[in-house]
Formats: structure tokens, C-alpha cells, sequence
């Protein structure tokens, strides 16, 4: 199924949770949030939530980057 | 000194001098920087993740979790909608309920918009977040944010990176008389004397990025930063003499030879 995952349209195994979906692009869930259609999922609900075709999901996490800046990483 | 920790919504803070990780060479610079520093507060942005590329290392590996209080930002957000988002996406990565928020209102100034950080910080305390946000040096602003429950208020030195100082000292010190919260005076300072000069006028704290990272020496600068928060906040406790106009001898006048 096609989800777009941080803006990019991505290719992904079919009916995915929030946790396999992170395993499978090796990204550690501690100090990331997830949010799915513009909700947040919350970290208990990763392994409950399974993703749909045409979802759109934005991971982020913590970067370097002062005071309106958008440096590093 | 002992008795003079900065606490902000029941949360202690070692440093007065909190900084940014941005505009560094690399990560081991920042780390030496942020230690030069003395800080225990760094502020962080928030961004997606990189799907593409997951060799790259994270900023949070080179800072010890024991040692720093990480202060997620909102910055680059310029409308109370993202602002709300990041800070919600911020808090639920787990770290803390603290953020530092900005809302941009133009990229040329990067002056906040402040009718959008009310907007956002409503929301944002009512959602349980300990909200320290980026304003400009106006004290009617400054009360407004405290009455939405901000816990701390952060008015610009000067513009963003501009190494201007504090340029309107009497507003901030207005902001000091109308607010019972912390003031951080936040972006805009130049070098270790404008550090000082915030804390000798009472500010609690001081938030700067550019200053150090963007300084020569950045290493030398952080180390220079902090005395200058440590020599400000001494002399802000001691009591400074007051300004006068005319001379008052410091030697006495008594036993002089010819007398």
C-alpha cells in the first residue's frame, strides 16, 4: 500500500502498525511522535494502530537547531 | 550563590545561561560549546525524521539526559496551528512537558507574532504543556501571555541572530515590575558584556544560539557566556552604586600633609 510518510509518498507491506512501520524504516521509537491525519497517536496506542492505504503519517523527533534556526541533521 | 537556583513551574534549573544547538560545525562541537557554557538547559527543534538515510547520528546522543534539560522549540512555525502541532508532537516524544514557543510573524525580522503565540499558548497550557514563549520586549504582551497561564516569558533582546544586545533595557525592566514569572531574555544578544547586562538588570535568564556558534572562537565565546551570566547575576545580588552625576572621593580626606 502507498502512505505518505513525512510528505513523500511511500511504499509499504500492507495493513502495518504504527510499531512495525518504525521497525521497518529502523527508527527507534524513544524520542519520536507520531501523528497520523493530524492526530498524534499516542506511544501506547503504536502497536494497535494499523495504517490504511493513502495514510499520511509525520515522524519526527529532537534536531539541532537554536532559535528559529534549521541546521544540522 | 548557593540559594540562587532559577526555577520555573517547580522545575530547577542549574544555569541561567540556557543555549541553542543550531549553526554549529558539527555535533562535537556543539557538545564542547555547550559544556564551555556551563549550561544545563538546550533548546531543540522539532523535525521529521530521515527516512531516507538512517545512518546519520542524532543531536540527543552527544548530550547526556543526567546532565542536560532538553527544551524543545517551536521555531520555524509560523502560524499558531503549527506552533499548537509541534509543541503537541514535542511533548509526546517523551522528553518533557516544556516548550520554548515561537511563532515567526516574518522571515525577514523573524519578530514573533504575538497575537498567534497567545493563540497557540492558550491552547498549549490547556493542554498541560509548561509554555515558555518568544515575544517581543511588550510588557502589555508579556501580562497577556501570563494570564493564559504562560510560565515564563521570553522577550527578544534584539532581532534573531543579530548580536544587537538588549535595546530596549526599560521595557524589560517594565516586564520585570508587570510579571511575577521568569524572564528570560531571549535571542539577539552579541557577547559576554550584553549576557552580563541582562542579568545586572534583573533578567533571570538568558537563551542564545548565534552568539556562541556563530563566534570565531565558538568554544571560547560559551566559556566567556557563562562568566558573564555568573558575573551579571553576582552584581545584580550585590546592589549596584547608584549613577551620579559629580565625583565623591574614595580616599579619605583626613591626615592629608598641609592640613
Amino acid at each position: 500500500m502507498t502512505i505518505t510518510l513525512n510528505g513523500e509518498k511511500k511504499e509499504v507491506p500492507d495493513g502495518m502498525t504504527v510499531t512495525r512501520l518504525l521497525e521497518f524504516l529502523n527508527i527507534q521509537r524513544q524520542r519520536v511522535a507520531v501523528e497520523l491525519n493530524l492526530e498524534i497517536v499516542k506511544k501506547d496506542k503504536f502497536e494497535m494502530t494499523t495504517l490504511k492505504e493513502g495514510d499520511s503519517l509525520e515522524v519526527v523527533s529532537f534536531m539541532a537547531g537554536g532559535i528559529s534556526l534549521e541546521y544540522g541533521v | 550563590m548557593i540559594d540562587d537556583k532559577l526555577v520555573i513551574a517547580g522545575i530547577e534549573f542549574q544555569s541561567r545561561l540556557w543555549v541553542g544547538t543550531g549553526k554549529y560545525k558539527d555535533f562535537a562541537e556543539t557538545k564542547r560549546a555547550i559544556e564551555a557554557s556551563g549550561t544545563d538547559v538546550v533548546t531543540v527543534s522539532v523535525r521529521r525524521v530521515n527516512i531516507i538515510d538512517r545512518s546519520k547520528e542524532n543531536l540527543l546522543d552527544y548530550l547526556d539526559p543526567k546532565i542536560y534539560k532538553i527544551l524543545p522549540n517551536t521555531a520555524g512555525c509560523y502560524t499558531a496551528r503549527d506552533a499548537i502541532r509541534t509543541a503537541m508532537l514535542a511533548a509526546e516524544a517523551g522528553i518533557t512537558k516544556l516548550v520554548k514557543l515561537e511563532v515567526i510573524g516574518d522571515d525577514k525580522t523573524l519578530f514573533p507574532d504575538n497575537e498567534a503565540t497567545l493563540e497557540a499558548a492558550k491552547v498549549l497550557v490547556k493542554e498541560g504543556l509548561i509554555v515558555l514563549p518568544y515575544t517581543t520586549d511588550d510588557p502589555i504582551m508579556a501580562k497577556k501571555l501570563v494570564d493564559v497561564g504562560c510560565s515564563a516569558v521570553m522577550p527578544l533582546a534584539a532581532p534573531i541572530g543579530s548580536g544587537l544586545g538588549i535595546r530596549n533595557p526599560y521595557n524589560i525592566r517594565i516586564i520585570m515590575e508587570t510579571v511575577k514569572v521568569p524572564i528570560i531574555v531571549d535571542a539577539g544578544v552579541g557577547t559576554a558584556s550584553d549576557v552580563a547586562f541582562a542579568m545586572e538588570i534583573g533578567c533571570d535568564a538568558v537563551l542564545l544560539n548565534t552568539a556562541i556558534a556563530g563566534a570565531k572562537d565558538p568554544i571560547a565565546m560559551a566559556e566567556a557566556m557563562k562568566y558573564g551570566v555568573l558575573g551579571g547575576r553576582l552584581a545584580y545580588k550585590a546592589g549596584r552604586i547608584p549613577k551620579k552625576l559629580y565625583a565623591s572621593a574614595s580616599s579619605p580626606l583626613e591626615g592629608m600633609i598641609g592640613s
